[in-house]
């Protein structure tokens, strides 16, 4: 969370609102801001963080372990329409990569500014090369795409 | 972020369009009460919901469907003080 919290002003610039969630209630997030996330990152967390102690929210979305009681780390992106456009779901014991997190926003950013012309080939970042799908391109992409854009 | 009134009991969220768990009936089945598992899929809508939060300082009350027009990254994780 505390590396979320990190990136905020740089997501923000995307124009994206970010909204953690966990079990514990509003009064623990207070607690955990105030001793331990305001310590590992100026001014702590920023962004709302919501309460689901019975795990409500977390079943409608899917990720909430009954066995423990607990929210697995569910990461949903969503588009300016209410689509969900991206989910990953890690177990508790590894933590997400942020850096993932705004690719893929960049990415779904740059599809919906070309109202879905364009496509985004594997690992792309702004400024790399795009596709942009019809006839032409079929059996040609390894000409207008070459394996080492992906890294 | 909606001003949450704060009390003793414990607030907790819903999915918009459903009741809380605690408002309903006592004559109500066991197999109806239950919120059953749903998996969202990429491409369809994200459920709506309505729940406590905390930000800034302030508890409040947060509804996904008011960041409509906006990108929004919904993050669930296992708990706080959690250690990753």
């Amino acid at each position: 969370m505390a590396a979320v919290a990190s990136k905020y002003e740089e997501i923000r610039k995307l124009d994206v609102e970010i909204l953690s969630v966990s079990v514990d209630s509003h009064f623990v997030h207070k607690m955990w801001q105030d001793n331990e996330l305001s310590k590992m990152v100026d001014g702590g967390v920023p962004f709302p963080m919501i309460s689901d102690g019975p795990g409500n929210v977390g079943k409608v979305y899917g990720v909430y372990d009954e066995n423990a009681g607990v929210e697995m780390r569910g990461r949903f992106i969503i588009d300016p329409d209410g689509v969900v456009q991206a989910i990953e779901i890690l177990t508790p014991p590894v933590g997400r990569n942020v850096a993932e997190l705004i690719r893929q926003i960049q990415a779904f950013q740059h599809v919906r500014k070309t109202n879905g012309q364009e496509a985004v080939p594997s690992g792309w970042y702004p400024g790399k090369p795009t596709l942009t799908p019809g006839p032409d391109l079929v059996g040609k992409v390894w000409q207008a795409w070459k394996v080492k854009d992906a890294f | 972020m909606k001003e949450l009134k704060i009390g003793c009991g414990k607030p907790t969220g819903a999915k918009v369009g459903e009741k809380a768990k605690e408002a309903a009936p006592e004559t109500q089945s066991q197999a109806g009460k239950e919120i059953t598992m749903s998996a969202v899929r990429v491409g369809q809508k994200a459920p709506d919901f309505e729940a406590p939060a905390y930000q800034d300082g302030k508890f409040g009350q947060v509804k996904l469907s008011d960041y409509l027009g906006k990108w929004v990254v919904l993050c669930f994780y296992p708990g706080d003080f959690t250690f990753v």
